[in-house]
């Protein structure tokens, strides 16, 4: 461990605050449709887009009309992008977009991937630059990496209005957030972000791979595409699918250590302003600062125990005879499966950042982090995107469990409980309830048959031996059900044994029980957040009395850390023994 | 149910176009015209013949001349050795031979897995060969961990400095140049952490190795 990592993570906390605080004030406004420095350059366009789409935006929409708009637009979506993944070759696509000629992967890949992006997973059995060709990049991929983020982000805002409605049913417009969204929040931030990148050396052209003759007498090819353009939607919108089949970590993704600051602000940016937006629009900013700092004190906890980890090494380094201590020129530790120009700090910190999120993008190999390293993205994946979390879904989840605390905390001082002068009754405890059960039991459920069956037991990779190899199959439906996205990435679901798909086929257990893992475990929770919405809606408002419990001070923070790390730790406490656990206390080598 | 249908169906059609032809058109005109080097990908020329990217790792090992005089060849990969008048990048385990940099892939070695540590000594072991003739004090216990373990994308264009420090011993000898003037290309060619703090400082191979051919001359 060095000064400069400790520095690296404190700094981020900070500028992190700062920049969510200004951006969430700013989505209130957009949200509640005040004016923004914005407004006379998107007010036009806005209009335009809702004149095409036909909506009559001044019609509110209850829970019900709210996501059966929601999910018929998931479902076109599906559908557009399973036609243009496997029609990639087809004669109408111009040679330029596919300068390599690669084939469609197979039904079965498709189905996964699709299902993946649809869900803001970006789950991949693929590699991108293998497999896809620019214009399945671009039309098909990266359109969903902008849509995905902008339905999690619409449900979350649905459900504050819920929280906060004074009267009806009406939750707002499902496209005209969805409208303001893609051009107030995500827009913005992505043309700059893209330019960023750029000018730090993130890659952004459609010429064909190059090959170079080095200066040693070998040849080289270099993957080339419009890298810059998805590549930062890909993380303001929590998605995590790279361009590349090793994502950040590829130096045309993530060129150098301040890309890789940046790229961990993108990722977090809006999670955390949500929280924010939250408190603003419920009228008491301090709600969100409540909630705010569940999340930060959680965050920090898990950062700090993945770069005490990965700093100390893994026992197998230790045993080939290496010293992993901080030495003069070099910052030691396991430094397998990590890149040099994060080092040890920068890249325990990306892997938090990106598995408290449901981002899932990664700059290193989690699968060649240590034990207890490796642990800490399996225990911020059991916390169920309640750490900051997805665009949107954070949010809504983590407003879930503030629901049930409330309720918790509602028994033990023997009152019906409250929130924001509302009455918690059974129909919303049932709701929140269940909408919290289904990402863990879509996790188990999935990691149970995949371990059962010798179909599941083909994805392991030939090094997953011993508990790694468990750990590879339960990270990998746990990382799916939470719609995250980063992989141990040993496990397979798609043999490919030449680019650009000539022979390869895909393995149909995997494929299809990670496809529906992750879009039974997308869409049932944001059916369970818009009924709690649509529940809450209609209540009166009674004023707040002496024996209120407030949720806006340090012991209901306390409480909702409690409530969060009990649910999840109870949920997943046996299968994370026989995995990370097990490595991390044995130091045994498999 | 069929106002839903079709808002969707022209949505989809409309924000497609908006995001995934017209968006990344934009950016790619706009970094064309700011920043063509680095939207290109930072390519490197020598003498006209592009020999790299300047962030994209690459292997400095050299074909091996069986004899018949080709290029030998195993499980269809070249046979390929360090060339000891160049820095050796970190160890790269992607498929077609190391440095593929059209398929980039993780190596994933578990933390507990004999193989790792079997892969581990098998690279300790080449180091050791390569360096000790040169740096006769050299033990496993002073390897750098970034010299025999793979980087995350195993296309990583640095190394630390470090390992570039004891590899400098072996450089300065088959180049016939000082120790000095070699540690100090070492530290012409090492970027600094990014905004001062973050990241760890490392060396960039492709760029140091050439300012040595611009010195003392090239092999091929």
């Amino acid at each position: 461990m060095t000064f400069a990592g400790w520095l690296t993570i404190i700094l981020f906390a900070v500028i992190l605050t700062v920049a969510a605080f200004a951006l969430g004030g700013y989505m209130a406004k957009v949200y509640t449709g005040k004016r923004v420095f914005l407004s006379p350059l998107l007010a036009g366009p806005e209009r335009f887009l809702l004149r095409v789409l036909r909506v009559d935006s001044e019609r509110g929409q209850d829970w019900k009309s709210y996501a059966k708009s929601l999910i018929v637009f998931s479902l076109v979506g599906w559908l557009l992008l399973y036609v243009i993944l496997r029609t990639q070759d087809a004669f109408f696509v111009p040679h330029a977009l596919n300068p390599l000629g690669y084939h469609s992967a197979p039904w079965n890949v498709t189905f996964n991937t699709v299902s993946s992006f649809l869900t803001n997973t970006n789950w991949q059995y693929y590699s991108g630059e293998t497999t896809m060709s620019y214009l399945s990049q671009m039309l098909g991929l990266t359109v969903q990496n902008w849509l995905s983020a902008g339905v999690g982000i619409v449900v979350a805002v649905a459900l504050i209005r819920g929280i906060i409605g004074r009267s009806g049913k009406s939750l707002g417009n499902f496209w005209q957030d969805l409208v303001r969204t893609v051009l107030y929040v995500l827009a913005p931030i992505s043309v700059l972000g893209a330019l960023v990148l750029v000018s730090q050396g993130v890659i952004e052209n459609f010429t064909t791979y190059l090959s170079a003759h080095t200066i040693t007498g070998l040849t080289q090819s270099i993957a080339m595409g419009p890298v810059a353009s998805q590549e930062v939607i890909k993380l303001l919108g929590t998605n995590g699918g790279g361009f590349f089949n090793v994502n950040s970590a590829h130096p045309f993704e993530n060129p150098t250590a301040f890309t890789n600051l940046v790229e961990m602000l993108l990722v977090l940016i809006i999670p955390a302003a949500l929280v924010f937006t939250y408190g603003r629009m419920t009228g008491n900013r301090r709600q969100g600062y409540a909630i705010y700092s569940a999340m930060m004190a959680l965050f920090l906890a898990m950062v700090v125990v993945a770069y005490v980890a990965e700093a100390h090494g893994s026992p197998a380094q230790h045993a080939a005879g290496l010293h992993t201590h901080v030495i003069s020129g070099s910052t030691g530790g396991n430094m397998e499966g990590k890149e040099q120009r994060f080092g040890i700090a920068g890249s325990a910190l990306f892997d938090v950042v990106t598995t408290v999120t449901s981002c899932g993008a990664v700059n290193s190999a989690l699968e060649s982090f240590t034990g207890i390293g490796g642990a800490v993205p399996f225990a911020n994946l059991s916390a169920s995107e309640t750490i900051f979390g997805g665009v949107g879904t954070g949010l809504y989840s983590m407003l879930l469990y503030v629901l049930l605390a409330v309720f918790i905390g509602g028994l033990m001082v023997g009152r019906t409980p409250e929130w924001l002068g509302k009455k918690l009754e059974a129909r919303e405890i049932k709701l929140a309830g269940l909408g919290i059960l289904i990402t863990p039991l879509a996790a188990l459920f999935c990691t149970a048959m995949a371990t059962a069956s010798s179909g599941g037991r083909k994805s392991i990779s030939e090094l997953g031996v011993g508990p790694q190899g468990f750990s590879e199959t339960f990270y990998a439906y746990l990382s799916q059900a939470n719609n995250n996205g980063s992989a141990f990435a040993g496990y397979t679901g798609f043999i490919q044994p030449n680019a650009g798909n000539v022979g390869s086929h895909g393995v149909t257990f995997a494929d299809l029980l990670g496809g529906f893992d992750m879009l039974f475990a997308r869409y049932a929770p944001i059916l369970f957040a818009l009924a709690v919405a649509g529940s809450l809606a209609g209540k009166r408002v009674t004023p707040a009395g002496l024996g209120t419990m407030r949720t806006d001070n340090p012991t209901f923070v306390v409480l909702l850390i409690g409530v969060v790390i009990l649910v999840g730790a109870l949920t997943f406490f046996p299968a994370l023994l026989l995995g990370p656990i097990v490595q991390g206390l044995t130091g045994h080598l498999y | 149910m069929k106002r839903d249908i079709v808002t969707s169906v022209i949505g989809m059609i409309v924000l497609t176009i908006l995001l995934g032809l017209v968006y990344p058109l934009v950016i790619t005109g706009v970094s064309q015209v700011a920043f063509p080097g680095n939207a290109n990908g930072q390519k490197v020329y020598v003498n006209g013949k592009l020999v790299g990217s300047k962030i994209i790792g690459q292997s400095f090992k050299a074909p091996v001349i069986g004899k018949n005089g080709k290029p030998e060849e195993k499980e269809e990969e070249l046979v390929t050795e360090a060339d000891p008048r160049y820095f050796q990048s970190r160890p790269s385990a992607t498929e077609g031979g190391a440095y593929n940099a059209a398929a980039s892939t993780f190596s994933n070695r578990g933390p507990n897995d004999k193989a790792t540590k079997e892969a581990d000594e098998e690279n300790i072991k080449e180091y050791l060969e390569l360096n000790k003739p040169y740096d006769a004090s050299l033990t496993v216990a002073q390897i750098p961990v970034d010299a025999v373990n793979t980087s995350g994308s195993n296309l990583d264009p640095e190394i630390s400095q470090a390992n570039a420090w004891i590899q400098a011993h072996r450089v300065a000898a088959k180049r016939g140049l000082s120790l000095s003037v070699v540690d100090g290309l070492i530290s012409k060619y090492t970027d600094s952490r990014g905004l001062g703090f973050s990241g760890e400082q490392g060396v960039n191979v492709l760029e140091l190795n050439l300012a040595l051919d611009r010195l003392t001359g090239g092999t091929h």
